[in-house]
């Protein structure tokens, strides 16, 4: 139901404290976000954006905590 | 692209294929609640992957499909008045009223604009003074938020000319009518990620003991959908009936709590009638009281439009989970993604449309 | 003329009516702003068509109309689009282009400099890929019938001896070229549209590909179809190609030339780049033997940088296009229903 794609943030303007919006790169393209829910939010952050709103920061450690499970099922049973 | 790429990954596909396989020991249906899951489950032709005794039944969570066809038709007649503009998220232009879609009337002159982001609407307000902006406001707990936040800055810079059509749908109380359908099937659920970043896990909690039934919370990528699955199986197997987080990247048990607060402060849980299903309670949203000059159905006395849908399609069976697809007789015969009838022929993730879209046969 | 190009009429800042009429002012244009810019012995016959010698008697002959919108976008503007899209639908025919004739639909009150850009940039791609522009018309039609400018073309090339290009000539077997990154005209178009805001350095691929391909005839005479992948992206081209000619085609997704802005644009659009336009890219395929000289020879050009092999031909699902997935699984690729618009979901 709903497309919510990562992206970086290269930058924010807090000018207007109801509305803070963020500059965030998606592959090589780049769109205005309003930040405006998310904590403690600082350029470099990735966050989950849908129709030009971020939902959550996307947590680095449970990506790769999950990632690294996943791979470590495999190393356990190799695949051929 | 970061978070994605990873997501993607052929080896960690092929090991949890291979888990899920030594994991299953019978049948089981499966519901993924979401259209986009949905989407990413033929995008990457997952059926042929999984093993032929999980069936993946594909759930109402297309907002665009189940928008009832009199707010279709509401919003059509709304592009058609001369100083009117009506925004709206793409994929809702080619969805049928009962006489025609935003996409017709747009190639007629209407003025219909698409937009990303409610914002982007709230910027056509500000541009065109001397013209009303209609935003057709359809999505689940996701996409809610944000219109939310554009009718409070709506408010706020007294963009008097901004209206929304309100559309809204709720995942939970939808699960509770499929749960509560004595034909229902559903013996596991993929609840959808995005909804619930926005909400957090804790409504699924009672969902889960109530009909005992296990939910993992997933997300949209290949690896989280295999993922998702693979915990949900072993839950299923364990006659374990909790709620799980699988997708811990995004999804918090607490959600987003600011983007909750700006959603209640505007809208409010209401009854809400769903396109192929029919009235569910409390599954809809409507504007709180100081808001309700922004209704685009107030302002513009839209309440005597109404409208029927066909009778012939099983949309209502389909989006359940009572029937698939191919049972329908129109299924790819009257009813084609150029010519849909029913609700889950019109979006592209829509079941039946995904179906024809990408079914390998 | 002077190094600064000025437009030479300066009475009206704006396209008219009166500029399709027949009378004084249709000439101008024409004489002015068509004529002076593009002319050469042909177009001076001024005829209502053109005497062209032609050598021999197999000749390919194209016609295409173009309406884009917005008429100017990152990497070009409707202009070279008519020029280039004419050019490649001759190349395609195994044709080297020659003569193009160019119809100009234009919507009263169309600025006279934005005119002036289109016919500047017509003058250019003609010019790089050696085409004249040997006849034309020029209608005007009332404000709101029209979306600022349309351009119909025609094209005559002279067929290269020694090939047969046919779509129905794909065979199992052969493996499938293309020139480089798919979908950036459709996504930097995209990217100018009205409420669709996002920021990107994606220019639109429009190129003439007859200089590169010329190259490619010299070295293989082995090609057996050539298509350019424009609207509907090359999902649909390799459809209609598939369909054509009774065979499968498997696509290997993780072959495909995209870059990370298109794919930034089509996560955030939700798109399939496999859908979205090009308008400077070739469908090569050939016997899977050939492959490697004609990827040498395409390499050496700009336009074919990044040429690649990104499928092959198969005798299993006739007439349908299968993609290999990035996760190892596959699915079917069909043709599009309609242009594809940004979901939210």
């Amino acid at each position: 139901m709903c497309l919510a794609v990562p992206g970086k943030i290269l930058s924010i303007d807090d000018s207007d404290p109801d509305l803070i919006m963020a500059k965030v790169q998606f592959g090589g393209i780049t769109q205005d976000v309003c930040v405006q829910w998310i904590d403690d939010v600082a350029v470099g952050d990735y966050i989950m954006a849908h129709v030009g709103t971020a939902l959550s920061k996307v947590d680095e450690a449970d990506a790769q905590i999950m990632l690294d499970s996943l791979a470590a099922m495999g190393d356990i049973d190799p695949i051929n | 692209m970061k978070y994605v790429d990873e997501f993607r990954d052929a080896q960690l596909v092929r090991t949890l294929i291979k888990a899920i396989t030594s994991a299953t020991s019978q049948s089981w249906n499966i519901m993924e609640i979401c259209g986009g899951q949905t989407h990413s489950i033929m995008k990457y032709g997952l059926l042929d992957l999984l093993p032929n005794n999980i069936h993946l039944v594909h759930g109402p969570g297309c907002p665009v499909c189940v928008t009832p066809i009199e707010f279709i038709d509401r919003a059509v007649h709304l592009s058609q008045q001369p100083n009117i503009i009506l925004a709206s998220f793409g994929d809702m232009l080619r969805v049928p009223g009962s006489q025609s879609d935003l996409l017709s009337v747009k190639a007629q002159g209407a003025d219909v604009r698409t937009v990303l982001s409610p914002l982007a609407a709230l910027e056509l307000a500000k541009q065109h003074p001397d013209k009303e902006i209609v935003f057709f406001a359809v999505g689940f707990e996701t996409t809610a938020p944000a219109i939310a936040l554009s009718i409070i800055q709506a408010k706020k810079m007294e963009l008097n000319n901004f209206s929304v059509l309100v559309s809204h749908v709720l995942v939970p109380p939808a699960m509770e009518a499929i749960l509560s359908n004595p034909q229902n099937k559903i013996q596991g659920f993929l609840a959808a990620g995005h909804v619930c970043t926005v909400m957090g896990t804790r409504e699924y909690f009672s969902i889960a003991k109530k009909y005992q039934i296990p939910i993992v919370v997933t997300g949209f990528e290949p690896v989280d959908i295999l993922a998702g699955i693979l915990r949900l199986l072993q839950k299923l197997e364990a006659k374990d009936n909790v709620v799980v987080n699988e997708y811990k990247r995004s999804v918090k048990e607490d959600g987003n709590l600011a983007a909750q607060k700006t959603l209640w402060e505007v809208f409010s849980p209401s009854m809400q009638k769903w396109r192929g299903i029919g009235k569910i309670p409390q599954s809809g949203l409507k504007l709180n009281k100081p808001y309700r000059k922004f209704d685009a159905v107030e302002k513009f006395e839209l309440q005597q439009i109404m409208a029927e849908e066909s009778k012939i399609c099983i949309a209502g069976e389909i989006l359940t989970g009572q029937k698939r697809p191919f049972d329908c007789p129109a299924f790819n015969k009257s009813c084609t993604p150029e010519n849909p009838m029913g609700a889950p022929m019109v979006s592209s993730e829509g079941a039946c449309a995904a179906y024809i879209k990408y079914f390998n046969q | 003329m002077e190094l600064a190009c000025p437009i030479p009429i300066s009475d009206y800042d704006r396209i008219l009516l009166a500029h399709g009429g027949g009378g004084k002012l249709m000439h101008q244009l024409i004489e002015k702003m068509i004529f002076n810019e593009l002319k050469n012995e042909f177009l001076e016959q001024t005829h209502d068509g053109a005497l062209l010698p032609i050598k021999g008697n197999k000749v390919a002959f194209t016609t295409d109309s173009f309406v884009v919108n917005p008429l100017f976008f990152p990497g070009g503007n409707i202009g070279d689009l008519a020029i280039n899209g004419t050019v490649n639908d001759l190349v395609c025919c195994g044709a080297k282009p020659l003569y193009l004739s160019l119809s100009f639909i234009i919507e009263e009150g169309l600025l006279m400099d934005d005119f002036w850009k289109i016919i500047q940039n017509i003058k250019a791609a003609a010019l790089k890929s050696g085409v004249k522009i040997v006849t034309g018309d020029t209608k005007v039609v009332e404000k709101g019938k029209g979306d600022g400018i349309f351009i119909n073309t025609a094209g005559i090339g002279e067929l290269i001896p020694d090939l047969s290009i046919n779509p129905i000539h794909c065979q199992t077997g052969d493996v499938i070229i293309i020139n480089g990154a798919i979908a950036e005209h459709g996504i930097a178009v995209l990217s100018k549209r009205e409420g669709l805001t996002f920021e990107t350095d994606i220019v639109s691929d429009s190129a003439s590909l007859n200089t590169m391909m010329e190259a490619v005839f010299e070295v293989s005479n082995k090609i057996h179809v050539l298509r350019d992948p424009t609207r509907g992206g090359l999902a649909s081209t390799l459809n209609e190609i598939a369909q054509a000619s009774n065979t499968g085609i498997t696509l290997y997704e993780k072959n495909l030339p995209i870059s990370e802005s298109v794919k930034g644009a089509c996560e955030l659009l939700g798109f399939d780049p496999l859908y979205v336009a090009n308008e400077g890219k070739i469908v090569v395929i050939l016997p899977e033997d050939a492959a490697e000289k004609v990827l040498e020879t395409m390499k050496e050009f700009p336009e074919g940088k990044g040429s690649c092999i990104i499928g092959k031909v198969t005798a299993l699902h006739p007439g349908k296009v299968h993609l290999e997935t990035v996760i190892g699984s596959k699915r079917m690729v069909d043709m599009i229903s309609g242009e594809q618009l940004p979901r939210i979901c």
